[in-house]
């Protein structure tokens, strides 16, 4: 794990969050949305929160992407649970508004379970048994492009 | 019959989720790590293998589905159950799909954490 990396796991940390308070604060505004009225999903979208979350979504998107280009999908999607603490800590601590002990068990049990993953290899190495049993690494193994595959020996996860 | 709306809009939100997350985890291991790519071949590589991808638009077509039907059903349901519930199935549905379909190690580790993260969300989504 490089620096970068950690950065594009903030990313889609603080991206996501923020992106899904924009959303649910747009969302009160609005109000309901119904089959019938599809006219009311259009008027949604052109709420300016609610743009703007979708804006911000897309960025957590880019990042996501990114990681998961890098490692696994039960590495990354702890990591975007992150930001409900971020947000239970914002509130608490820029907003000063109560956090209840259940919110505190929520943010430590997240806290935990991330802590769990972060603390265990990032990708899991599929091995090479003659040719890769992946096309798609294979594929890019050839392009040239170097893939974890690469990594001797050890067969299963070894990156960290 | 409120009830019935409600959770169906939760298990779609759910399974189409689980199903987005997993293609385009899939597509993004197909493409190759977006840090070597840059380095060796440049930005364009990546954006031209992504967008060539038929996982990845697959991928983006289920979170599509995903984010409306959570639009709806926010507006319908519970917020407090909805968000919550949604979620928190998710990382849990994501762990055994990822574990299937992609034959990820889905160790103890990662299990353990699936659990608090889902019990966290759970907590905190409300």
């Amino acid at each position: 794990m490089t620096f970068r990396k950690y950065l594009v796991l903030a990313g889609v940390t603080v991206f996501a969050a923020a992106g899904d308070s924009m959303l649910s604060y747009g969302m009160r505004q609005t109000g309901n949305i119904s089959l019938d009225h599809l006219g009311s999903l259009v008027a949604a979208v052109l709420n300016p929160w609610i743009a703007g979350g979708i804006v911000l979504l897309l960025a957590f998107f880019a990042s996501y992407m990114n990681a998961l280009s890098w490692a696994d999908l039960t590495y990354v999607l702890p990591a975007t649970s992150l930001g409900y603490v971020l947000l239970a800590l914002i509130a608490r601590l820029a907003l000063h508004e109560h956090v209840s002990p259940l919110r505190w068990l929520g943010i430590a049990l997240i806290s935990g379970g991330v802590t769990f993953v972060a603390g265990g290899p990032a990708l899991t190495s599929h091995k090479p048994a003659g040719g890769t049993s992946d096309p798609f690494l294979a594929k890019a193994a050839r392009s040239g492009a170097p893939t974890s595959e690469k990594v001797p020996a050890v067969t299963e996860s070894t990156e960290r | 019959m409120k009830h019935l709306y409600t959770w169906t809009a939760i298990l779609l939100v759910t399974a189409t989720s689980v199903i987005g997350d997993i293609l385009i985890a899939r597509a993004m291991k197909q493409v190759g790590d977006f840090h070597q790519l840059w380095r060796h071949e440049g930005v364009w590589i990546i954006v031209a293998r992504v967008l060539s991808n038929r996982n990845f638009f697959l991928g983006v077509g289920a979170m599509t589905l995903a984010f409306f039907s959570l639009l709806f059903a926010l507006s319908w349901g519970d917020v407090s159950l909805v968000a919550p519930a949604a979620s928190s199935l998710t990382f849990i549905g994501t762990a055994f799909a990822a574990k299937i379909f992609l034959h990820e190690k889905v160790d103890g580790r990662r299990w353990i954490a699936a659990l608090l993260v889902a019990a966290g969300v759970a907590l905190l989504a409300g």
